[in-house]
Protein backbone atom coordinates (compact mmCIF):
# COMPACT_ATOMS: atom_id res chain seq x y z
CA UNK A 1 0.00 0.00 0.00
CA UNK A 2 3.03 2.27 0.06
CA UNK A 3 4.35 2.64 -3.48
CA UNK A 4 7.77 4.15 -3.82
CA UNK A 5 7.89 7.74 -4.93
CA UNK A 6 9.29 6.69 -8.30
CA UNK A 7 6.25 4.59 -9.22
CA UNK A 8 3.63 6.78 -7.62
CA UNK A 9 1.35 8.91 -9.83
CA UNK A 10 -0.16 11.61 -7.69
CA UNK A 11 -3.96 11.87 -7.81
CA UNK A 12 -3.69 15.39 -6.44
CA UNK A 13 -1.50 16.52 -9.34
CA UNK A 14 -3.32 14.60 -12.07
CA UNK A 15 -5.92 16.04 -14.44
CA UNK A 16 -9.46 14.64 -14.45
CA UNK A 17 -8.71 12.64 -17.59
CA UNK A 18 -5.47 11.22 -16.14
CA UNK A 19 -7.39 10.19 -13.00
CA UNK A 20 -9.97 8.33 -15.10
CA UNK A 21 -7.24 6.58 -17.07
CA UNK A 22 -5.44 5.54 -13.89
CA UNK A 23 -8.64 4.43 -12.20
CA UNK A 24 -10.34 2.31 -14.86
CA UNK A 25 -9.24 -0.82 -16.72
CA UNK A 26 -6.82 0.21 -19.45
CA UNK A 27 -8.54 1.38 -22.62
CA UNK A 28 -12.05 0.82 -21.27
CA UNK A 29 -13.21 4.43 -20.97
CA UNK A 30 -15.81 5.79 -23.42
CA UNK A 31 -16.51 9.47 -22.96
CA UNK A 32 -20.04 10.83 -23.25
CA UNK A 33 -20.22 14.30 -24.82
CA UNK A 34 -16.49 14.49 -25.59
CA UNK A 35 -15.12 17.98 -26.27
CA UNK A 36 -15.66 17.65 -30.04
CA UNK A 37 -19.42 17.23 -29.49
CA UNK A 38 -19.85 19.80 -26.75
CA UNK A 39 -20.00 23.53 -26.24
CA UNK A 40 -18.29 25.70 -23.64
CA UNK A 41 -20.37 27.71 -21.18
CA UNK A 42 -21.92 30.75 -22.86
CA UNK A 43 -22.32 32.30 -19.40
CA UNK A 44 -18.55 32.45 -18.91
CA UNK A 45 -18.09 33.85 -22.42
CA UNK A 46 -20.46 36.63 -21.48
CA UNK A 47 -18.08 37.58 -18.66
CA UNK A 48 -15.07 37.46 -21.02
CA UNK A 49 -13.78 34.39 -19.20
CA UNK A 50 -12.30 31.42 -21.05
CA UNK A 51 -14.51 28.35 -21.29
CA UNK A 52 -13.76 24.64 -21.71
CA UNK A 53 -15.44 22.31 -24.15
CA UNK A 54 -16.08 19.77 -21.40
CA UNK A 55 -17.16 22.57 -19.01
CA UNK A 56 -14.87 21.16 -16.35
CA UNK A 57 -16.29 17.67 -15.99
CA UNK A 58 -15.50 14.48 -17.90
CA UNK A 59 -18.22 11.80 -17.92
CA UNK A 60 -18.56 8.36 -19.45
CA UNK A 61 -18.58 4.61 -19.07
CA UNK A 62 -15.80 2.12 -18.51
CA UNK A 63 -14.73 -0.90 -16.53
CA UNK A 64 -13.24 -1.30 -13.07
CA UNK A 65 -11.75 -4.76 -12.47
CA UNK A 66 -14.01 -6.00 -15.25
CA UNK A 67 -17.24 -4.50 -13.94
CA UNK A 68 -19.15 -1.89 -15.93
CA UNK A 69 -19.06 1.47 -14.16
CA UNK A 70 -20.00 5.06 -14.92
CA UNK A 71 -17.56 7.85 -14.12
CA UNK A 72 -17.85 11.59 -13.60
CA UNK A 73 -14.57 13.42 -12.99
CA UNK A 74 -14.43 17.10 -12.15
CA UNK A 75 -11.45 19.08 -13.40
CA UNK A 76 -10.22 21.18 -10.49
CA UNK A 77 -7.91 23.12 -12.76
CA UNK A 78 -10.85 24.63 -14.64
CA UNK A 79 -12.83 27.17 -12.59
CA UNK A 80 -11.99 25.25 -9.42
CA UNK A 81 -14.16 22.35 -10.59
CA UNK A 82 -17.18 24.48 -9.82
CA UNK A 83 -20.64 23.50 -11.01
CA UNK A 84 -22.20 25.60 -13.75
CA UNK A 85 -25.25 24.90 -15.89
CA UNK A 86 -23.68 22.51 -18.44
CA UNK A 87 -21.30 20.93 -15.92
CA UNK A 88 -24.17 20.12 -13.58
CA UNK A 89 -26.47 18.85 -16.32
CA UNK A 90 -23.80 16.39 -17.53
CA UNK A 91 -23.56 14.87 -14.05
CA UNK A 92 -27.35 14.75 -13.60
CA UNK A 93 -27.74 13.11 -17.02
CA UNK A 94 -25.14 10.47 -16.15
CA UNK A 95 -26.80 9.65 -12.81
CA UNK A 96 -30.21 9.36 -14.49
CA UNK A 97 -28.70 7.10 -17.12
CA UNK A 98 -27.32 4.95 -14.28
CA UNK A 99 -30.86 4.45 -12.93
CA UNK A 100 -31.83 2.87 -16.27
CA UNK A 101 -28.64 1.02 -17.21
CA UNK A 102 -27.67 -0.09 -13.70
CA UNK A 103 -23.87 -0.15 -13.89
CA UNK A 104 -22.03 -1.78 -10.96
CA UNK A 105 -21.34 1.74 -9.63
CA UNK A 106 -21.04 5.40 -10.43
CA UNK A 107 -17.57 6.64 -9.49
CA UNK A 108 -17.73 10.33 -8.73
CA UNK A 109 -14.28 11.96 -8.82
CA UNK A 110 -15.11 15.12 -6.93
CA UNK A 111 -12.72 18.07 -7.17
CA UNK A 112 -14.83 21.16 -6.68
CA UNK A 113 -15.43 24.26 -4.64
CA UNK A 114 -19.19 23.90 -5.18
CA UNK A 115 -21.38 26.33 -7.06
CA UNK A 116 -19.71 28.21 -9.93
CA UNK A 117 -20.42 31.69 -8.70
CA UNK A 118 -20.39 33.14 -12.23
CA UNK A 119 -23.49 31.02 -12.90
CA UNK A 120 -24.66 31.07 -9.31
CA UNK A 121 -28.37 30.30 -9.72
CA UNK A 122 -27.85 27.65 -12.38
CA UNK A 123 -25.12 26.09 -10.24
CA UNK A 124 -27.18 25.99 -7.05
CA UNK A 125 -30.18 24.40 -8.74
CA UNK A 126 -27.90 21.96 -10.57
CA UNK A 127 -26.36 20.84 -7.28
CA UNK A 128 -29.85 20.30 -5.89
CA UNK A 129 -30.60 18.19 -8.97
CA UNK A 130 -27.38 16.23 -8.47
CA UNK A 131 -28.35 15.60 -4.82
CA UNK A 132 -31.69 14.14 -5.85
CA UNK A 133 -30.15 12.19 -8.74
CA UNK A 134 -27.49 10.63 -6.46
CA UNK A 135 -30.23 9.47 -4.08
CA UNK A 136 -32.30 8.18 -7.01
CA UNK A 137 -29.36 6.16 -8.33
CA UNK A 138 -28.70 4.70 -4.89
CA UNK A 139 -32.38 3.90 -4.40
CA UNK A 140 -32.22 2.05 -7.72
CA UNK A 141 -29.46 -0.09 -6.19
CA UNK A 142 -26.52 1.61 -7.92
CA UNK A 143 -23.75 2.57 -5.47
CA UNK A 144 -22.35 6.07 -5.96
CA UNK A 145 -18.81 6.33 -4.63
CA UNK A 146 -17.09 9.67 -4.10
CA UNK A 147 -13.32 9.86 -4.63
CA UNK A 148 -11.84 12.96 -3.05
CA UNK A 149 -8.18 13.82 -3.36
CA UNK A 150 -7.86 16.74 -5.77
CA UNK A 151 -6.54 20.23 -5.23
CA UNK A 152 -10.01 21.74 -4.81
CA UNK A 153 -11.34 19.11 -2.41
CA UNK A 154 -15.11 18.79 -2.01
CA UNK A 155 -16.62 22.01 -0.73
CA UNK A 156 -19.90 23.87 -0.72
CA UNK A 157 -22.77 22.00 -2.30
CA UNK A 158 -20.32 19.38 -3.57
CA UNK A 159 -19.39 18.67 0.05
CA UNK A 160 -23.06 17.88 0.66
CA UNK A 161 -23.21 15.77 -2.52
CA UNK A 162 -20.13 13.82 -1.37
CA UNK A 163 -21.85 12.98 1.91
CA UNK A 164 -24.95 11.79 0.02
CA UNK A 165 -22.88 9.16 -1.78
CA UNK A 166 -22.68 5.53 -0.64
CA UNK A 167 -19.18 6.18 0.66
CA UNK A 168 -16.22 8.54 0.31
CA UNK A 169 -12.68 7.41 -0.46
CA UNK A 170 -10.16 10.11 0.43
CA UNK A 171 -6.46 10.69 0.33
CA UNK A 172 -4.65 12.54 3.07
CA UNK A 173 -4.37 15.49 0.67
CA UNK A 174 -8.12 15.55 0.05
CA UNK A 175 -10.29 18.08 1.87
CA UNK A 176 -13.98 17.81 2.62
CA UNK A 177 -16.15 20.50 4.22
CA UNK A 178 -19.02 22.89 3.60
CA UNK A 179 -17.76 26.48 3.69
CA UNK A 180 -14.26 27.16 2.45
CA UNK A 181 -11.90 28.52 5.12
CA UNK A 182 -11.53 31.75 3.10
CA UNK A 183 -15.28 32.32 3.20
CA UNK A 184 -15.40 31.76 6.95
CA UNK A 185 -12.43 34.06 7.45
CA UNK A 186 -14.00 36.79 5.29
CA UNK A 187 -17.36 36.71 7.05
CA UNK A 188 -16.48 35.65 10.60
CA UNK A 189 -12.93 36.98 10.94
CA UNK A 190 -9.41 35.62 11.00
CA UNK A 191 -9.74 34.70 14.71
CA UNK A 192 -12.48 32.26 13.74
CA UNK A 193 -10.57 30.61 10.89
CA UNK A 194 -7.19 31.65 9.54
CA UNK A 195 -7.38 30.42 5.95
CA UNK A 196 -3.62 30.92 5.48
CA UNK A 197 -2.80 28.47 8.27
CA UNK A 198 -2.53 25.40 6.02
CA UNK A 199 -1.87 23.00 8.91
CA UNK A 200 -5.02 24.19 10.69
CA UNK A 201 -7.12 23.97 7.52
CA UNK A 202 -5.89 20.42 7.10
CA UNK A 203 -6.64 19.48 10.75
CA UNK A 204 -10.23 20.68 10.26
CA UNK A 205 -11.03 19.48 6.72
CA UNK A 206 -8.29 17.04 5.64
CA UNK A 207 -8.46 13.36 4.78
CA UNK A 208 -6.87 12.06 7.98
CA UNK A 209 -9.31 13.96 10.18
CA UNK A 210 -12.31 12.86 8.14
CA UNK A 211 -11.08 9.27 8.29
CA UNK A 212 -10.50 9.30 12.04
CA UNK A 213 -14.04 10.68 12.50
CA UNK A 214 -15.62 8.14 10.16
CA UNK A 215 -16.76 10.78 7.66
CA UNK A 216 -14.90 8.96 4.89
CA UNK A 217 -14.96 5.19 4.61
CA UNK A 218 -11.43 4.69 3.38
CA UNK A 219 -8.14 6.56 3.44
CA UNK A 220 -5.88 5.90 0.46
CA UNK A 221 -2.46 7.07 -0.66
CA UNK A 222 -2.24 10.03 -3.03
CA UNK A 223 -1.73 7.65 -5.92
CA UNK A 224 -3.82 6.74 -8.96
CA UNK A 225 -3.26 3.01 -8.38
CA UNK A 226 -4.22 3.33 -4.70
CA UNK A 227 -7.55 4.94 -5.61
CA UNK A 228 -8.14 2.15 -8.13
CA UNK A 229 -7.38 -0.55 -5.56
CA UNK A 230 -9.45 1.24 -2.92
CA UNK A 231 -12.50 1.63 -5.16
CA UNK A 232 -12.26 -1.99 -6.30
CA UNK A 233 -12.00 -3.28 -2.73
CA UNK A 234 -14.79 -1.06 -1.50
CA UNK A 235 -17.21 -2.19 -4.20
CA UNK A 236 -16.34 -5.87 -3.71
CA UNK A 237 -17.55 -5.62 -0.11
CA UNK A 238 -20.53 -3.33 -0.61
CA UNK A 239 -24.21 -3.95 -1.17
CA UNK A 240 -26.24 -0.78 -1.60
CA UNK A 241 -28.87 -0.69 1.16
CA UNK A 242 -32.44 0.39 0.35
CA UNK A 243 -33.28 3.80 1.85
CA UNK A 244 -34.94 3.13 5.20
CA UNK A 245 -36.25 4.81 8.30
CA UNK A 246 -34.14 2.50 10.47
CA UNK A 247 -30.97 3.40 8.59
CA UNK A 248 -31.57 7.12 8.96
CA UNK A 249 -32.48 6.72 12.66
CA UNK A 250 -29.14 5.02 13.23
CA UNK A 251 -27.33 7.83 11.44
CA UNK A 252 -29.33 10.40 13.40
CA UNK A 253 -28.27 8.88 16.73
CA UNK A 254 -24.62 8.75 15.69
CA UNK A 255 -24.62 12.39 14.59
CA UNK A 256 -26.34 13.52 17.80
CA UNK A 257 -23.92 11.63 20.01
CA UNK A 258 -21.00 13.04 18.12
CA UNK A 259 -22.29 16.59 18.40
CA UNK A 260 -22.79 16.17 22.16
CA UNK A 261 -19.29 14.75 22.59
CA UNK A 262 -17.23 17.03 20.36
CA UNK A 263 -19.44 20.00 19.49
CA UNK A 264 -17.47 22.51 21.54
CA UNK A 265 -14.05 21.63 20.10
CA UNK A 266 -12.32 23.79 17.51
CA UNK A 267 -9.24 21.93 16.35
CA UNK A 268 -8.57 18.44 15.02
CA UNK A 269 -5.93 18.01 17.73
CA UNK A 270 -8.61 18.34 20.44
CA UNK A 271 -11.01 15.96 18.68
CA UNK A 272 -8.31 13.34 18.17
CA UNK A 273 -7.36 13.54 21.85
CA UNK A 274 -11.04 13.12 22.77
CA UNK A 275 -11.23 10.12 20.43
CA UNK A 276 -8.51 8.49 22.50
CA UNK A 277 -5.43 9.24 20.39
CA UNK A 278 -2.63 9.43 22.95
CA UNK A 279 -0.32 11.63 20.87
CA UNK A 280 -2.60 13.75 18.69
CA UNK A 281 0.28 16.03 17.69
CA UNK A 282 1.89 13.04 15.92
CA UNK A 283 -1.10 12.46 13.61
CA UNK A 284 0.03 14.89 10.89
CA UNK A 285 3.35 13.00 10.65
CA UNK A 286 1.92 9.48 10.31
CA UNK A 287 1.91 7.77 6.95
CA UNK A 288 -1.32 6.29 5.62
CA UNK A 289 -0.81 2.74 6.91
CA UNK A 290 0.16 3.91 10.40
CA UNK A 291 -2.88 6.18 10.54
CA UNK A 292 -5.19 3.33 9.51
CA UNK A 293 -3.61 1.14 12.21
CA UNK A 294 -4.06 3.94 14.73
CA UNK A 295 -7.77 4.25 13.91
CA UNK A 296 -8.30 0.52 14.15
CA UNK A 297 -6.75 0.57 17.63
CA UNK A 298 -8.97 3.36 18.96
CA UNK A 299 -11.59 2.63 21.63
CA UNK A 300 -15.07 2.43 20.10
CA UNK B 1 -44.16 39.89 8.67
CA UNK B 2 -43.73 37.83 11.83
CA UNK B 3 -43.75 34.05 11.79
CA UNK B 4 -47.02 34.03 13.70
CA UNK B 5 -48.66 36.32 11.15
CA UNK B 6 -47.44 34.05 8.38
CA UNK B 7 -48.76 30.97 10.15
CA UNK B 8 -52.13 32.65 10.82
CA UNK B 9 -52.41 33.61 7.14
CA UNK B 10 -51.44 30.17 5.87
CA UNK B 11 -53.42 28.11 8.37
CA UNK B 12 -56.57 29.95 9.49
CA UNK B 13 -58.06 26.63 10.60
CA UNK B 14 -55.40 26.34 13.25
CA UNK B 15 -51.77 25.56 13.91
CA UNK B 16 -49.68 24.36 16.84
CA UNK B 17 -46.09 25.14 16.10
CA UNK B 18 -43.05 25.36 18.37
CA UNK B 19 -40.00 27.48 17.68
CA UNK B 20 -36.76 26.48 19.41
CA UNK B 21 -33.28 27.58 18.37
CA UNK B 22 -34.82 29.13 15.21
CA UNK B 23 -36.22 25.72 14.24
CA UNK B 24 -39.94 25.44 13.51
CA UNK B 25 -41.74 22.16 14.17
CA UNK B 26 -45.43 21.45 14.55
CA UNK B 27 -48.74 20.63 12.94
CA UNK B 28 -51.42 22.65 11.18
CA UNK B 29 -54.94 22.08 9.89
CA UNK B 30 -55.88 22.49 6.25
CA UNK B 31 -58.97 21.73 4.20
CA UNK B 32 -57.16 18.59 3.12
CA UNK B 33 -56.38 17.44 6.63
CA UNK B 34 -53.43 17.86 8.98
CA UNK B 35 -49.98 18.75 7.68
CA UNK B 36 -46.58 18.75 9.36
CA UNK B 37 -45.04 22.22 9.42
CA UNK B 38 -41.28 22.58 9.79
CA UNK B 39 -38.38 24.79 8.85
CA UNK B 40 -36.37 27.70 10.14
CA UNK B 41 -37.01 31.32 11.04
CA UNK B 42 -35.02 34.47 11.88
CA UNK B 43 -32.67 33.98 8.91
CA UNK B 44 -31.21 30.96 10.66
CA UNK B 45 -27.64 30.02 9.81
CA UNK B 46 -28.09 26.26 9.71
CA UNK B 47 -25.81 24.36 12.05
CA UNK B 48 -25.57 20.74 13.17
CA UNK B 49 -28.15 21.14 15.94
CA UNK B 50 -30.73 22.73 13.64
CA UNK B 51 -30.21 20.20 10.87
CA UNK B 52 -30.55 17.32 13.32
CA UNK B 53 -33.69 18.83 14.93
CA UNK B 54 -35.34 19.07 11.50
CA UNK B 55 -34.19 15.57 10.56
CA UNK B 56 -35.56 14.18 13.83
CA UNK B 57 -38.94 15.76 13.19
CA UNK B 58 -39.11 14.39 9.65
CA UNK B 59 -38.25 10.88 10.83
CA UNK B 60 -40.89 11.14 13.60
CA UNK B 61 -43.47 12.25 11.02
CA UNK B 62 -42.61 9.37 8.69
CA UNK B 63 -42.93 6.95 11.59
CA UNK B 64 -45.97 8.33 13.37
CA UNK B 65 -48.01 9.93 10.57
CA UNK B 66 -47.47 7.94 7.37
CA UNK B 67 -48.25 9.99 4.29
CA UNK B 68 -48.84 13.27 6.13
CA UNK B 69 -47.76 16.14 3.85
CA UNK B 70 -44.74 18.23 4.84
CA UNK B 71 -44.85 22.03 4.53
CA UNK B 72 -41.38 23.57 4.89
CA UNK B 73 -41.04 27.21 5.86
CA UNK B 74 -37.66 28.49 4.75
CA UNK B 75 -35.86 31.42 6.29
CA UNK B 76 -32.15 30.75 6.25
CA UNK B 77 -29.12 32.94 5.66
CA UNK B 78 -27.15 29.81 4.69
CA UNK B 79 -24.96 27.56 6.77
CA UNK B 80 -23.32 28.44 10.08
CA UNK B 81 -19.85 29.80 9.36
CA UNK B 82 -17.59 28.44 12.05
CA UNK B 83 -14.59 26.24 12.49
CA UNK B 84 -16.16 23.99 15.13
CA UNK B 85 -19.09 23.32 12.80
CA UNK B 86 -16.78 22.37 9.94
CA UNK B 87 -14.67 20.23 12.26
CA UNK B 88 -17.69 17.92 12.68
CA UNK B 89 -18.42 17.90 8.93
CA UNK B 90 -21.38 20.27 8.68
CA UNK B 91 -21.93 19.11 5.09
CA UNK B 92 -22.59 15.66 6.57
CA UNK B 93 -25.43 16.85 8.79
CA UNK B 94 -26.92 18.84 5.92
CA UNK B 95 -26.70 15.75 3.71
CA UNK B 96 -28.39 13.72 6.43
CA UNK B 97 -31.24 16.24 6.56
CA UNK B 98 -31.56 16.09 2.78
CA UNK B 99 -31.66 12.28 2.97
CA UNK B 100 -34.51 12.48 5.47
CA UNK B 101 -36.56 14.73 3.15
CA UNK B 102 -35.81 12.29 0.35
CA UNK B 103 -36.91 9.30 2.43
CA UNK B 104 -40.19 11.03 3.26
CA UNK B 105 -40.81 11.52 -0.47
CA UNK B 106 -40.10 7.86 -1.18
CA UNK B 107 -42.51 6.88 1.60
CA UNK B 108 -45.30 8.88 -0.04
CA UNK B 109 -45.18 12.17 1.86
CA UNK B 110 -46.01 15.05 -0.49
CA UNK B 111 -44.01 18.17 0.31
CA UNK B 112 -43.42 21.75 -0.69
CA UNK B 113 -41.43 24.60 0.73
CA UNK B 114 -42.24 28.28 1.05
CA UNK B 115 -39.40 30.79 1.31
CA UNK B 116 -40.75 33.32 3.78
CA UNK B 117 -37.77 35.67 3.95
CA UNK B 118 -34.28 34.37 3.04
CA UNK B 119 -33.03 31.32 1.18
CA UNK B 120 -29.26 31.13 0.79
CA UNK B 121 -27.00 28.37 -0.55
CA UNK B 122 -26.35 25.42 1.79
CA UNK B 123 -29.29 26.16 4.05
CA UNK B 124 -31.64 26.20 1.06
CA UNK B 125 -30.07 23.07 -0.49
CA UNK B 126 -30.52 20.94 2.61
CA UNK B 127 -34.32 21.10 2.86
CA UNK B 128 -36.08 23.87 0.90
CA UNK B 129 -34.78 22.67 -2.45
CA UNK B 130 -35.24 19.01 -1.44
CA UNK B 131 -39.02 19.41 -1.19
CA UNK B 132 -41.07 18.32 -4.21
CA UNK B 133 -41.60 21.98 -5.11
CA UNK B 134 -40.50 25.35 -3.74
CA UNK B 135 -42.46 28.60 -3.59
CA UNK B 136 -41.41 32.04 -2.36
CA UNK B 137 -43.14 35.08 -0.92
CA UNK B 138 -42.77 38.15 -3.12
CA UNK B 139 -40.30 39.95 -0.87
CA UNK B 140 -38.13 36.89 -0.22
CA UNK B 141 -34.37 37.05 -0.80
CA UNK B 142 -33.03 34.01 -2.65
CA UNK B 143 -29.32 33.84 -3.44
CA UNK B 144 -26.10 31.83 -3.28
CA UNK B 145 -23.64 33.93 -1.37
CA UNK B 146 -22.88 37.26 0.20
CA UNK B 147 -21.38 39.40 -2.58
CA UNK B 148 -18.39 40.39 -0.46
CA UNK B 149 -17.36 36.77 0.04
CA UNK B 150 -18.13 36.06 -3.60
CA UNK B 151 -15.80 38.87 -4.69
CA UNK B 152 -12.96 37.39 -2.70
CA UNK B 153 -13.51 33.87 -4.03
CA UNK B 154 -13.98 34.81 -7.70
CA UNK B 155 -11.37 37.61 -7.62
CA UNK B 156 -13.89 39.76 -9.49
CA UNK B 157 -14.27 43.27 -8.06
CA UNK B 158 -17.20 43.76 -5.70
CA UNK B 159 -18.50 46.69 -7.77
CA UNK B 160 -18.45 44.54 -10.90
CA UNK B 161 -20.44 41.81 -9.12
CA UNK B 162 -23.02 44.32 -7.94
CA UNK B 163 -23.32 45.58 -11.50
CA UNK B 164 -23.65 42.03 -12.91
CA UNK B 165 -26.21 41.04 -10.32
CA UNK B 166 -28.43 43.84 -11.58
CA UNK B 167 -28.60 42.42 -15.11
CA UNK B 168 -27.80 38.70 -15.40
CA UNK B 169 -30.71 36.29 -14.83
CA UNK B 170 -28.41 33.28 -14.48
CA UNK B 171 -26.51 35.15 -11.82
CA UNK B 172 -28.88 37.73 -10.31
CA UNK B 173 -30.02 37.08 -6.74
CA UNK B 174 -33.78 37.08 -6.29
CA UNK B 175 -36.75 34.72 -6.28
CA UNK B 176 -37.77 35.88 -9.77
CA UNK B 177 -34.53 34.51 -11.22
CA UNK B 178 -35.15 31.17 -9.51
CA UNK B 179 -38.64 30.97 -11.01
CA UNK B 180 -37.21 31.51 -14.48
CA UNK B 181 -34.51 28.91 -13.78
CA UNK B 182 -37.06 26.33 -12.66
CA UNK B 183 -35.81 26.16 -9.07
CA UNK B 184 -38.89 27.87 -7.64
CA UNK B 185 -42.36 26.97 -8.85
CA UNK B 186 -44.07 30.32 -8.30
CA UNK B 187 -43.99 33.52 -6.28
CA UNK B 188 -46.85 34.25 -3.89
CA UNK B 189 -47.78 37.92 -3.51
CA UNK B 190 -48.44 37.24 0.19
CA UNK B 191 -48.89 34.35 2.61
CA UNK B 192 -52.41 33.07 1.93
CA UNK B 193 -54.49 30.04 2.84
CA UNK B 194 -55.87 29.86 -0.69
CA UNK B 195 -52.40 29.60 -2.28
CA UNK B 196 -51.35 27.09 0.36
CA UNK B 197 -54.37 24.87 -0.29
CA UNK B 198 -53.72 25.04 -4.02
CA UNK B 199 -50.04 24.11 -3.60
CA UNK B 200 -50.96 21.31 -1.23
CA UNK B 201 -53.52 19.90 -3.63
CA UNK B 202 -51.01 20.00 -6.47
CA UNK B 203 -48.43 18.28 -4.28
CA UNK B 204 -50.65 15.41 -3.13
CA UNK B 205 -51.98 14.86 -6.66
CA UNK B 206 -48.54 14.62 -8.25
CA UNK B 207 -47.41 11.00 -8.26
CA UNK B 208 -44.89 9.73 -8.88
CA UNK B 209 -42.73 12.70 -8.02
CA UNK B 210 -39.84 13.25 -10.37
CA UNK B 211 -37.46 16.20 -10.61
CA UNK B 212 -38.98 18.46 -13.27
CA UNK B 213 -36.86 21.54 -12.65
CA UNK B 214 -34.74 21.35 -15.81
CA UNK B 215 -37.82 21.22 -17.98
CA UNK B 216 -39.36 24.16 -16.11
CA UNK B 217 -36.19 26.19 -16.49
CA UNK B 218 -36.24 25.51 -20.22
CA UNK B 219 -39.90 26.33 -20.80
CA UNK B 220 -39.56 29.52 -18.76
CA UNK B 221 -36.52 30.60 -20.76
CA UNK B 222 -34.15 30.98 -17.79
CA UNK B 223 -32.12 27.80 -18.15
CA UNK B 224 -31.86 26.96 -21.80
CA UNK B 225 -29.07 24.38 -21.86
CA UNK B 226 -29.41 22.00 -18.91
CA UNK B 227 -32.42 19.98 -20.08
CA UNK B 228 -30.94 19.33 -23.52
CA UNK B 229 -27.50 18.41 -22.17
CA UNK B 230 -28.93 15.96 -19.60
CA UNK B 231 -31.13 14.36 -22.25
CA UNK B 232 -28.21 14.01 -24.64
CA UNK B 233 -26.11 12.35 -21.93
CA UNK B 234 -28.93 9.89 -21.24
CA UNK B 235 -29.52 9.04 -24.87
CA UNK B 236 -26.03 8.99 -26.40
CA UNK B 237 -25.28 5.61 -27.94
CA UNK B 238 -21.76 4.53 -27.09
CA UNK B 239 -19.60 2.45 -29.39
CA UNK B 240 -17.88 -0.66 -28.06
Amino acid sequence: MNPSLATRHSWFEATARARINGLLDAGSFREILPPAEAQPSPHLAQLDLPGAFDDGVVIGCGRLAGKAVFVAAQEGQFMGGAVGEIHGAKIVGLLRRAVKEKPAAVLFLIDSGGVRLHEANAGLIAISEIMRAVLDARAAGVPVVALVGGSCGAFGGMGIVAKLCSAILMSEEGRLALSGPEVIETVAGVEEFDAKDRALVWRVTGGKHRYLMGDCAMLVEDDLAAFRTGATEFLAGWTEPAPSLAGLRTRQRALKNRLAAYGALRDGLDVWAALGVTQPESVPLLDRDSLVALKEGLPT
Amino acid sequence: MSLNDILDSLFPAGHAVDVANSVITGQAQTAQGPVAVLGTTDAAAIDHAMALALADFILDTVEQHPGRPLVFLVDTSGQALSRSQELLCLNGSLAHLASCVDLARRQGHASFSLVTANAVSGGFLSFGLMADKAYALADAQVRVMDLRAMARVTKIAHERLVELAASSPIFAPGAESYVRMGGIEAIWPAASAELLERALLAAVQTTPVTDQRMGCGLSRGGRQLAAGVAKMVQNTVLGA
